[in-house]
């Protein structure tokens, strides 16, 4: 056969005589080799690549003159960053970020009452934290702090007042009614024949009286001891009624972020089940829902519940201004996290929708314990990555009058204390970094996610 | 549980009370009861308040007069000239179609480029096109706009020191102020020449593709089109003695006379959006090539296909099917964001109805629902046509 093809073919493609030896070829490793490989490999490559290096060093080192070599870091006024006051070029005038930090973070909320503002931050970042860390225990727990607890306590120590306090002592009433109820069920367990059938109640009486419903009791004295805490605070130091409309800065961006994760995430996951749901008017309505609102700007969104929202209460009801873009950001999020959501329910194996039906499971025990622990996890990077825009979304609110943290910026800019050619600048930039390291640190978190959920996938 | 005695278990007698299908029937009514009486309640609180507030009701405004001027606008609209809400509406919409048409073909462009660069081999490109995609990607386009309008184009200098480019552009404070090409007689000949070229590229692009299909044989199409669509334009022109004069922007007291003027919220919106969403297309591009498999590089260049053709006939037409979904949500997000435009000024739909008309005639309702109406009517336009189009690309399988 392969003389057939060698010897007689006429258009044999193998080759009869031996090659020249080709010399050794450049070197593989090393700097240069390099260099070579990822920047020379062609005359377009060299060409492009010389562009570049052109393009960096022609803007760079005028940007690191402008905010750092030559910028003013102390001053407590415009004179510190005008040229011809202190007898120098003036780049970014960092004296004036410096200068306004504490206005850029709580807005024009009063300085004796920050502290409050503090507190929450705190309890944020320990829900986040809770939330988002991997090895965190008590997850449940967390859930509960994070989407019950702290919005509550959030919701009293920032606006206090009559109203703030009237709602914690209802708090603590309902928290305090529940503690009794589990303490009296959890000794006398028979009283819940009727609630738990038989079969469950042996179960229950069989264990120790402190081990019974020990789950919600953890809640419920994380709840007492918190809101014991916030009415201490109400009673020793007091808590002054903070109107909304001194609310600002970064207290403002992040409560709206808060906000919309708050509610948009279990107003979404209703949504998505809903969308697939098999009862057509439920269905239905959830489309409508998600696709209007996926199909309209939120700057609409926000202008709606800013100018219909009043009209469509009674007007002793018409909602505070803060109020209103809240609701039209949340209800918006909630919107995308829906179709998030729905991602990870599709995701799910049909087996498990079967493996939970066939074990017995109602509709709502199968997706609370079968489908959506599973189904969220798949999408956390997806919820991080909505969350990331709603988090750049909330500049938005600046177009309804909401002072928040680039408002504030803004804000400084047109005020003459620090109007200097270059406060601009350096305002933008500030913004620029603070966004983008919230932003980032995001992303980077949702890659992580990702690359951990993959890893039981990888071969 | 197993202490039941089992005749009681009757299949067919379970309760009402625990048929999943009766159970779902009460959810949908209970449902659609709560959804009515929330729209019922909402509608009859508007009703009383809007009566309290003296405020009218209804599409009336549409042909009242608008006591407004508009800067930007693609059809005649003045205060003086008698224009109505209605006029208004469409000066709105054409300035938020045209800055969102120009900003998907631009922002396509930038993405794509910046997505192939941050495949590309070259260590300092991939690096420049990543800083790109991530720093755009983690600012707020808000904050972006605010940076391209009030941080570069406002502090240009003044129309006196205008500052002069090419071709007799000017660039100012106030805008970008172009030549005005003037047609003299038989310069719309010229116009006839490109349209002609541009069918004539389309009809050849045809007859040559048929013709490799049936034989094998390439034609240069490149060289056609650049024939057909520049140099024969160019040729009437000469031929019929360069009938197209300019009316340079000229300074006339303090501001300046003739020539295009572009403004400047309209460049900072452009740009903004533009840059913005390229760096969301780029990373749409660099997720569809590398979903093409590296097996599908290596054969196209076993078989003997450079590098371009590579690109061109084996990867680029399997990764559009990946591209295009996400690319169509990118171009909704475009035209949605467009309404930022309010931020700045520059009159779109959300500025000049939402705002304007919104604050002078107070009728709410109406004014929201005309805008959403308008946007969503666009997003599910845009969709159904990507969804045609996602159709005749996808892959035919058995």
């Amino acid at each position: 056969m392969t003389d057939a093809t060698t010897e007689n073919a006429p258009y044999a493609f193998v080759r009869r005589e031996t090659l020249q030896q080709e010399p050794a070829p450049l070197s593989v490793a090393g700097p240069l080799a390099w260099i070579r490989t990822n920047l020379f490999s062609s005359p377009l490559n060299a060409i492009l690549t010389l562009l570049c290096v052109w393009l960096v060093v022609d803007t760079v080192p005028g940007m690191v003159r402008f905010y750092f070599l030559d910028a003013v870091w102390t001053g407590t006024n415009r004179d510190a960053c005008l040229a011809d006051k202190i007898g120098r070029p003036v780049g970014a005038c960092w004296a004036y970020v410096a200068d306004r930090t504490q206005y850029f973070i709580y807005g024009s909320y009063p300085v004796a009452e920050r502290w409050r503002v503090n507190i929450v931050f705190v309890m944020f970042a320990l829900g986040v934290v809770w939330l988002l860390w991997n090895r965190a225990p008590l997850k449940k727990v967390g859930v509960f702090f994070f989407f019950v607890i702290m919005p509550a306590s959030a919701f009293i120590l920032l606006l206090g007042g009559d109203r703030a306090e009237s709602f914690l002592r209802f708090l603590i009433l309902v928290t305090f009614a529940l503690a009794v109820l589990y303490l009296v069920l959890s000794f006398v367990p028979s009283l819940m024949t009727f609630w738990i059938g038989e079969g469950q109640l042996a179960v229950e009486e069989a264990m120790p009286a402190w081990q019974r419903f020990y789950r919600p009791k953890r809640l419920i004295l994380m709840a007492l001891v918190i809101f014991g805490i916030l009415a201490l605070l109400a009673d020793r130091v007091g808590l002054p009624r903070v109107d909304t409309g001194l609310w600002g800065g970064m207290t403002v961006t992040f409560l709206i972020s808060a906000v919309g994760i708050v509610f948009s995430l279990p107003l979404g996951v209703l949504l998505a089940l809903g969308r697939r749901s098999k009862l057509p008017a439920i269905q239905l309505l959830s489309v409508i829902f998600i696709e209007f609102v996926r199909g309209v700007p939120l700057i609409t969104v926000l202008f709606m519940a800013n100018t219909m929202l009043p009209l469509f209460v009674p007007q002793e009801w018409s909602p505070d201004r803060l109020l209103r873009p809240l609701i039209g950001v949340a209800l918006f999020a909630a919107a995308y996290m829906a179709e998030v959501v729905r991602g990870g329910l599709q995701a799910m194996p049909k087996g498990q929708y079967e493996g939970a039906m066939s074990l017995g499971l109602g509709y709502w025990q199968m997706m609370r314990l079968i489908i959506l622990p599973q189904a969220l996890r798949i999408v956390i990077p997806g919820i991080v990555n909505t969350f990331i825009g709603l988090f750049k979304d909330t500049t938005l609110v600046t177009i309804v009058g909401i002072f928040d943290f680039l408002r504030t910026i803004e804000a400084t800019l047109i005020d003459p204390t620090w109007a200097t050619p270059t406060t601009r600048s350096t305002g933008y930039a500030f913004a620029a970094i603070f966004y983008f390291l919230c932003c980032w640190g995001m992303s980077r978190y949702s890659i992580a996610v990702e690359k951990r959920l993959a890893a039981g996938q990888k071969r | 549980m197993s202490s039941i005695p089992s005749e009681q278990v009757s299949p067919g007698k379970a309760s009402l009370f625990y048929d999943p299908k009766i159970r779902g029937y009460v959810y949908q009514a209970a449902l659609v009861a709560i959804v009515v009486f929330l729209i019922w309640s909402a509608a009859s609180n508007a009703i009383e308040n809007l009566r309290a507030q003296k405020i009218a009701s209804g599409f009336g405004f549409w042909h009242n007069a608008a006591g407004f001027d508009i800067n930007q606008k693609l059809i005649p609209f003045s205060a003086s000239g008698g224009s109505t809400y209605g006029d208004a509406f469409i000066v709105g919409l054409l300035n938020t179609l045209l800055v969102a048409g120009l900003g998907i073909v631009l922002a396509t462009f930038l993405g794509f480029f910046i997505g192939v660069a941050r495949l590309s081999n070259n260590w300092v490109i991939s690096k420049l096109a990543m800083i790109y995609v991530e720093v755009i990607r983690n600012i707020p386009l808000l904050l972006q706009l605010f940076f391209w309008y009030n941080a570069v184009l406002k502090p240009l200098p003044n129309p006196r020191q205008s500052i002069e480019l090419p071709a007799g552009a000017l660039l100012n404070n106030r805008g970008l102020y172009l030549p005005d090409p003037q047609l003299g007689p038989g310069g719309s000949l010229i116009v006839w020449a490109f349209l002609i070229g541009l069918v004539a590229t389309f009809v050849f692009r045809h007859w040559a593709r048929k013709q490799q299909a049936a034989t094998g044989r390439q034609y240069p199409i490149g060289w056609v089109a650049l024939a057909l669509i520049v140099v024969l334009p160019l040729l009437v022109y000469f031929v019929t003695g360069r009938p197209v004069s300019f009316i340079y922007p000229e300074l006339a007291g303090f501001n300046l006379r003739g020539g295009i003027q572009i403004f400047p919220e309209f460049v900072a919106l452009l740009i903004g959006l533009t840059t913005y969403t390229a760096g969301f297309i780029a990373e749409v591009v660099r997720a569809g090539i590398l979903a093409v498999s590296k097996g599908q590089t290596e054969a196209a260049h076993a078989l003997g296909l450079r590098n371009g053709p590579t690109l061109k006939l084996v990867v680029i037409p399997q990764a559009m099917r990946v591209i295009i979904p996400p690319l169509t949500s990118n171009y909704l997000n475009l035209t949605k964001n467009s309404s930022l435009a309010v931020a700045i000024g520059y009159p779109d739909l959300v500025q000049v109805f939402t705002g304007t008309v919104l604050n002078q005639t107070g009728q709410a309702v109406e004014v929201v629902a005309i805008t959403m109406a308008v946007y969503l009517t666009i997003s599910l336009v845009t969709s159904l046509f990507m969804n045609i189009y996602n159709k005749r690309m996808a892959l035919v399988e058995r």
